[in-house]
């Protein structure tokens, strides 16, 4: 029987996989937007398993509301990667080195 | 029923005012044939003062939205706050975007809907409604940061900012989650209830954690603080003068009531994180700004480190506390918009100089804001009988009291560490030898500048309402 302890793990993993993502990966920052997304989707199966497990609605409406506001958090993301990539010519991590210390 | 019912609308009148006038504004913007960027700006401006007395007219603690939206004395101290450091930055911003190409009538419609974010978190009740003004406050931020996009300093900085503050955000909301399965409820005064009746779980700890982080990161403490010198410095500077008031306004009434709301059950718990936050950031700010020589980034380490004393007041987690952080924050906002008024003025031939050794010798050139900046720069190390004295002292006075006896005398410390920066900037102006002269100061930005350096000097003056101000605000939270 698969319980609400299982889908927990399941996020905690896939959130700690996004946190990693963000800060090991030194080639793209389109892979870091992945990895947001797949931050905010781990919170979601967490919202949605907890509001199930607790017989509420509560949960599922956040979930629809971070959805939503992940979007939005995309569409600017790379709005900014687009400027910034017309500036430099370059999304690698490594090259966003302009300011230091 | 209606779906918005009178009390409602009454309670979050001045916010629905002001989307509505944001709305307007951006379509007058779209569709005016002209240049918009001085009739939005002066119509943002307006807005905002509209609003303000809006807030000024309000009474009482009502609550509103099912219970997700409070409006008490605290919060509505907190949005006047937010709104004034949001209404001096447009009017900071308005010749500075002109003159560098920047005059986007975008960019005041931004801030508006920023500031309509700050309202939203500064009354927030319910931890969807926190993140959804948050996100609100962010998203504009975000935007803001990287509003010079021909620029890339200015693109990387937004770029930066964005990628850990969704990151701060995604680790919020990973808490909010948590704490939701753990009490059962997202509702702030339920969740208090809930841990006041059963104590905290593992599982509330951990929510804890990750939201407490999330709110670090808003308002740059240490160890989340690596975009703030990144961000001051890319950032066209009145976008950075924006940055380093009005959402740190926002971010710390957001802590307060998160702490005192929900948490107040389990002060034990998240004390001993605050009095590490607190720390690090007094300390870090304090030694990482002496070896910096662009004015910018050293400001961005001085805003860390007068996060750090902020904190300390909250630290205590007693009502005199919260008084202090209020307190604070009113001083901190006034202070580091004339200091930014000044750093706007560093300008030689139309062009903008960042660098401390710019201001050398300014005392013999220009006699006003040499001594307008130094008195600034006092209050901001916390000199008696300035302005930044008497918040560091009641920060202090109220951790002493809540026998948080260490972390007084490391702020101590640190505020003694934090005065030879300031100092290296006084002694630039009065005794190295003179650079060429700036430009004549704009008149709204002198205005400012003078009008912070007086509030700086004769806070003494008119601490005892402010004091009393302060106090009321504090006491709605208990």
């Amino acid at each position: 029987m698969i319980g609400l302890s299982h889908y927990l793990t399941v996020a905690a993993i896939l959130f700690t996989i996004g946190i990693f993502g963000i800060f090991l990966n030194r080639k793209n920052v389109i892979i870091i937007m992945m990895s947001v997304e797949l931050m905010l989707l781990a919170v979601n199966i967490n919202l949605v398993a907890f509001s199930t497990s607790l017989q509420d609605m509560v949960g599922q409406v956040f979930a629809l509301l971070v959805l939503t506001v992940a979007a939005a958090e995309a569409a600017i993301g790379l709005a900014i990667l687009v400027t910034y990539f017309r500036n430099r010519g370059s999304i690698a991590v490594d090259d966003i080195t302009l300011m230091k210390g | 029923m209606s779906l918005l019912q009178t009390a409602d609308a009454v309670a979050a009148l001045p916010e629905i005012l002001l989307a509505l006038l944001t709305m307007a504004l951006l379509m007058f913007g779209v569709f005016s044939r002209r240049d918009a960027y001085g009739a939005v700006s002066a119509g943002a401006v307006i807005a905002l003062v509209l609003v303000g007395l809006l807030v000024l007219l309000g009474d009482g603690t009502q609550t509103a939205f099912g219970g997700s939206f409070i409006v008490d004395p605290f919060a509505r101290l907190m949005k006047l706050l937010a709104m004034a450091g949001s209404a001096i930055a447009i009017i900071l911003s308005g010749r500075f975007l002109a003159q560098n190409g920047m005059a986007r009538f975008e960019y005041p419609v931004i801030i508006l809907l920023a500031t309509l974010g700050m309202m939203m978190m500064i009354s927030a009740n319910d931890l969807i409604s926190l993140y959804m003004g948050l996100e609100l406050q962010s998203l504009a931020l975000y935007v803001v940061a990287a509003i010079n996009r021909d620029d890339a300093k200015s693109s990387e900085a937004g770029l930066k900012y964005f990628v850990l503050g969704a990151l701060s955000s995604g680790m919020l909301l990973y808490g909010s989650s948590l704490i939701y399965g753990f009490t059962g409820s997202t509702q702030f005064p339920v969740i208090a209830s809930v841990l006041s009746a059963s104590g905290s779980s593992l599982g509330v700890i951990f929510g804890l954690v990750f939201i407490l982080a999330g709110l670090c990161f808003k308002v740059s403490a240490v160890p989340f603080h690596m975009w703030t010198p990144d961000v001051y410095e890319g950032a066209p500077t009145p976008v950075t003068a924006f940055f380093a008031a009005a959402p740190k306004i926002a971010a710390m009434a957001l802590f307060v009531r998160v702490a005192m709301g929900p948490f107040a059950e389990i002060v034990k718990d998240w004390q001993q994180i605050l009095v590490f936050v607190s720390i690090a950031s007094m300390v870090l700010g304090a030694f990482a700004a002496i070896g910096q020589s662009n004015i910018k980034r050293l400001l961005a380490y001085s805003s860390i480190s007068h996060m750090g004393y902020a904190l300390l007041g909250l630290a205590s987690g007693s009502e005199e506390g919260v008084r202090g952080v209020i307190i604070y924050m009113m001083i901190y906002l006034v202070t580091t918009v004339g200091v930014f008024a000044c750093v706007l003025a560093m300008r030689r031939g139309g062009r903008q100089v960042e660098a401390i050794s710019d201001l050398a010798g300014l005392s013999r050139t220009n006699k006003g804001m040499a001594f307008v900046f130094s008195m600034l720069m006092f209050s901001l190390a916390g000199i008696p009988p300035l302005a930044g004295f008497f918040g560091k002292l009641f920060v202090f006075l109220a951790a002493v009291k809540a026998g948080l006896w260490l972390l007084a005398i490391v702020g101590v410390i640190a505020s003694v560490i934090g005065a030879y920066y300031y100092l290296r900037i006084v002694k630039a102006i009065y005794f190295d030898e003179p650079a060429e002269a700036f430009d004549a100061m704009d008149g709204e930005v002198k205005t400012i500048a003078y009008a912070s350096g007086a509030f700086a000097l004769a806070f003494v003056l008119i601490a005892q309402p402010l004091l009393a101000l302060a106090a009321t605000a504090a006491q709605s939270l208990f």
